[in-house]
């Protein structure tokens, strides 16, 4: 696997990061900081390769500094599917197919980035390196479902058209398009307008 | 205590202990796959289930604890209801290959199915399946079997102490492994197989070659360390196929290291089946009858100060008895059964035992080691020296060549001048000493064999004096032998007589006779081309190569065999096949030589070799009977001729997998060595055969 055992050292915005981790638990228990230093990692390769994700060089570097058997990072970092232990593109599509998603149209997002961007089944890379497209499941933002999770940021409500729209964005190497919600609603907000509470309330008038 | 009520029989068992341990206590069994006294609870294979009062669910009893007045029911219907369906879902996954699986007859899963599976499985959906992933020489891998018990996890991480498996991934997707495919780099691994409850992994050079039921066990003593693990042999006809360990909570408890396990295809290769003379450059094949006249002749045209035995590394004590006598009745003082060269003060016993014993290590609270390896030396009493500091605060010191000992170990330095500084007290480590009510010392037997050998023996005793090692209650100096045979043979005083010479002046020509049982480990180089070498032993190693005279003799397997151990822990090994050719058991060898020599001993048969030995040396007399030395007589050993030196301790063994005859010839052993270092693989094709 490309750049598994490529040295791996901590930077110094990684260094400030992870005084801070560690100095959050008692001395000697210091492994328990072993989920926010694989994050620190992760963000450090973001911002050095543009692809966030965990080289095993990474785990070793964390468990040194931990005082951790390497097996024992090995296994936190596999357990949970936000740490990438393979290479990811510099954009990461995280589709959500979970029920709510599915039902309000995700498999037309995961056509719709297939198509884009080339990929073929998910959790593969496109040829050109920029997307990397993942199942996941709920991304808890159902009332505005679809989602499809861009790196940090959710997109929402979205449809094929809009889709393609915001991965063309993306290809182009413009700014990326604001997240949140694709046509316009505010937060949760129903999509016909505000629905209830449209006038002062009995209370706040009794009280005038 | 708690009173527990298992199936109407009413238990009493200490607080905190398990349901499971309960139901144990009253004699119930309970099926378990992640459950072992040994290691940590995990609770997550579920088959050990069982009713308690009131509790609305059966409970795993393995991580419930007891309570008082607890009523406990481990086979009602509901208990087997659940037992069946645990066992349903384990085997939803695991593969129907019991045909060809090595650990079919003795597998827990098989035999738990027996009492909790269905005929017919309901599930028809496809099976998992994962990779084979290649753990060394040592450990077959087929973890599509794997029901994640993570035993073999809990065994590397706690006992090992060499943590390098895991489980990675999670849900279906999860595996028990390295991650990063690597060998295992433990020297406990081979107990993996033995804890395995599947057949996920096995014993790779074993791999297809038998079923249990087919092979005939036998009870016996390992050799191979001087640990002295009690073993099961396991034979079938005229070959040793596997050796597994025994249960002995003063030994070994249940584990034993990967040479004593995996050398085994080594006593089939390389073995002497005959009797050999020297004729001119080369050795022929000869005649018993034609070897001891050889024998004979030379001995009687050189005065008995001029013949010398040297004892090698795996003998039993009967033999080592029987040459003795044999010497002592030709005249001869010329006896050392200390092949390494070593010249130390034997004349008490506790100058040369494990005093504080294997499992009184568990009570000493500060461990100093002195020029030993335990790691490679012993491994399973190493094993326990981390147990003892898993178990509570234990502060380790070591002095030696700096090497990962499984434990957080203070490395002091490596050579002799620090046992200065600990006795004027300036080493900062003196004080921890001090502080110590249980401290003990282990001196390894590779520091003795140095030339100021007798010297460090000497202050490394003034040392346990001076930090209260040596008590009527408390007996805390310790040497750590890696020989098998070494305690037995100054047990028997197998040791040059008043006048006599040491294996040093011997192997220097010393003698113009030299007669070396299994001497293989001696240096073998320096014996000068007159003298006439009379080799009896097992394999042709370094000694059958320079000898004169091969006389066959039989490994410990082939023997029945008194061995002691390096705590002076006597034990008895059984014959599990016959020598190969016309070898034999090398004490009747040196019966029948002693009857050409004109010097016939007095016994006959083995039942009368013991009883002799047993009135010359009583401890022999009753093998069972052990008990811990006191520490009386504070009188040190001799300190030797040699002053103390500075030099560096060095390693007793270049590698830990061959250091005799048998390991040496063992293919496995040789893959083992080149799995663990890649610059040396010259040994890989033998391997490969």
């Amino acid at each position: 696997m490309s750049g598994q055992t490529e040295p791996f050292t901590f930077d110094d915005i990684s260094e400030t990061a992870i005084a801070a981790a560690i100095a959050k638990y008692p001395a000697g228990k210091q492994a328990s900081a072993v989920m926010p230093l694989l994050h620190i990692a992760q963000r450090q390769m973001e911002r050095a390769a543009g692809s966030a994700w965990v080289p095993r060089a990474a785990m070793d570097a964390v468990a040194a500094r931990l005082g951790m058997a390497p097996v024992r990072v090995y296994e936190i970092a596999t357990f949970y599917l936000m740490y990438n232990t393979k290479p990811v593109g510099k954009f990461h599509l995280q589709v959500c197919t979970t029920t709510p998603c599915w039902l309000r149209g995700s498999d037309d997002i995961v056509a719709a980035c297939k198509k884009a961007t080339g990929i073929a089944q998910f959790g593969e890379t496109s040829a050109d390196g920029l997307f990397t497209m993942t199942e996941v499941e709920c991304l808890g933002a159902c009332v505005n479902a679809p989602i499809l999770q861009i790196n940090d940021d959710y997109y929402e409500d979205l449809d094929t058209a809009r889709t393609e729209a915001l991965l063309a964005a993306l290809k182009s190497g413009a700014p990326a398009p604001p997240p949140g919600s694709t046509i316009g609603r505010h937060a949760s907000a129903p999509l016909t307008g505000q629905t209830a509470l449209r006038s002062p309330s009995q209370a706040t008038q009794n009280a005038e | 205590m708690a009173k527990v009520i298992v199936d109407g029989i009413e238990v009493e068992i200490a607080n905190g202990s398990s349901v499971l341990q309960a139901c144990e206590a009253a004699g119930k069994e309970i099926p378990r796959f992640c459950y072992h006294e040994r290691l940590s609870v995990a609770g997550n294979c579920r088959m050990c289930l069982v009713e308690v009062e009131k509790m609305p669910k059966p409970v795993a009893s393995c991580g419930q604890p007891v309570a008082d007045g607890m009523v406990v029911f481990t086979d009602t219907e509901n208990v087997r209801r659940a037992r069946r369906g645990v066992m349903e879902f384990l085997l939803i996954n695991h593969p129907l290959d019991c045909p060809i699986c090595d650990q079919g007859g003795e597998c827990d899963l098989q035999d738990e199915a027996v009492s909790y599976g269905r005929d017919t499985s309901r599930y028809d959906e496809a099976k998992r399946a994962v990779s084979q992933p290649d753990w060394g020489p040592l450990v077959k891998t087929t973890m599509t079997r794997c029901i994640h018990c993570t035993r073999c996890i809990r065994f590397s991480t706690e006992i090992a102490g060499v943590p390098e498996l895991g489980a990675t991934a999670r849900g279906e997707s999860m595996q028990v492994g390295t991650y990063v495919e690597k060998a295992l780099s433990s020297e406990l691994s081979g107990n993996l197989i033995d804890l395995c409850p599947v057949g996920a992994l096995t014993a790779k050079p074993y791999a297809f070659t038998a079923r249990p039921w087919e092979l005939r066990k036998t009870d016996s003593v390992d050799v191979l360390d001087a640990g002295g693990a009690n073993i099961r042999i396991d034979a079938r006809g005229a070959e040793v196929l596997r050796i597994l360990p025994r249960m002995n909570d003063a030994v070994n408890e249940e584990w034993l290291g990967d040479k004593s396990r995996f050398s085994v295809d080594g006593l089939k290769r390389r073995r002497l089946d005959q009797p050999w003379l020297r004729d001119g450059a080369r050795l022929r094949p000869a005649t018993w009858d034609e070897c001891f006249a050889a024998i004979a002749a030379r001995i009687k045209a050189v005065a008995p100060s001029r013949i010398g035995a040297i004892a090698g590394d795996l003998m039993d004590v009967e033999s080592m008895f029987a040459l003795r006598d044999l010497f002592t009745s030709l005249g001869s003082g010329n006896l050392d059964c200390r092949a390494d060269g070593a010249r130390f003060d034997a004349s008490q016993r506790q100058f040369y035992v494990f005093n504080t014993s294997i499992a009184g290590i568990e009570d000493a609270d500060a461990i100093l080691i002195i020029g030993s390896n335990p790691r490679h030396e012993a491994p399973v009493l190493n094993a326990r020296i981390r147990k003892r500091y898993l178990a509570s605060p234990t502060f380790i010191g070591h002095i030696g060549l700096p090497h990962d000992l499984t434990y957080p170990a203070m490395h002091l330095g490596t050579d002799p001048s620090v046992l200065a500084a600990l006795t004027d007290g300036s080493h900062p480590f003196a004080a921890t000493l001090r502080a110590a009510k249980t401290p003990m010392l282990i001196l390894g037997a590779g520091a003795l064999a140095r030339p100021d050998g007798a010297a460090l023996h000497a202050a490394a005793w003034a040392l346990a004096a001076q930090f209260n090692m040596l008590r009527a209650d408390w007996h805390g100096f310790n040497i750590l032998h890696h020989a098998a045979a070494r305690v037995g043979g100054l047990d028997l005083g197998f040791l040059p007589a008043a006048g006599g010479q040491d294996t040093r002046a011997m192997l220097d020509g010393g003698v113009d006779v030299l007669w070396l049982l299994g001497a293989d480990n001696a240096d073998i180089a320096a014996i000068p081309p007159e003298t006439f070498v009379i080799y009896q032993g097992h394999h042709g190693d370094a000694g059958a190569a320079r000898a004169d005279v091969i006389l066959p003799g039989a490994a410990y397997t082939e023997k029945d065999g008194i061995y002691v151990n390096t705590e002076g822990r006597v034990q008895q090994g059984f014959i599990a096949v016959k020598p190969p050719g016309s070898a034999r058991e090398d004490w009747r060898i040196i019966r029948a030589a002693s009857a050409s020599l004109g010097q016939p001993l007095v016994y006959d048969t083995l039942a009368a070799l013991r009883t002799r030995l047993a009135a010359a040396h009583p401890h022999f007399a009753a093998p069972a009977a052990f008990r811990r030395l006191a520490a009386t007589d504070l009188q040190g050993p001799a300190p030797g001729q040699v002053a103390l030196s500075n030099a560096p301790f060095t390693a007793v063994a270049a590698n830990y997998y061959q250091t005799d005859p048998i390991s040496r010839a063992s293919p496995t052993m040789a893959a083992c060595v080149a799995a663990h270092s890649p610059a040396d693989n010259t040994n890989f094709g033998l391997a490969a055969e």
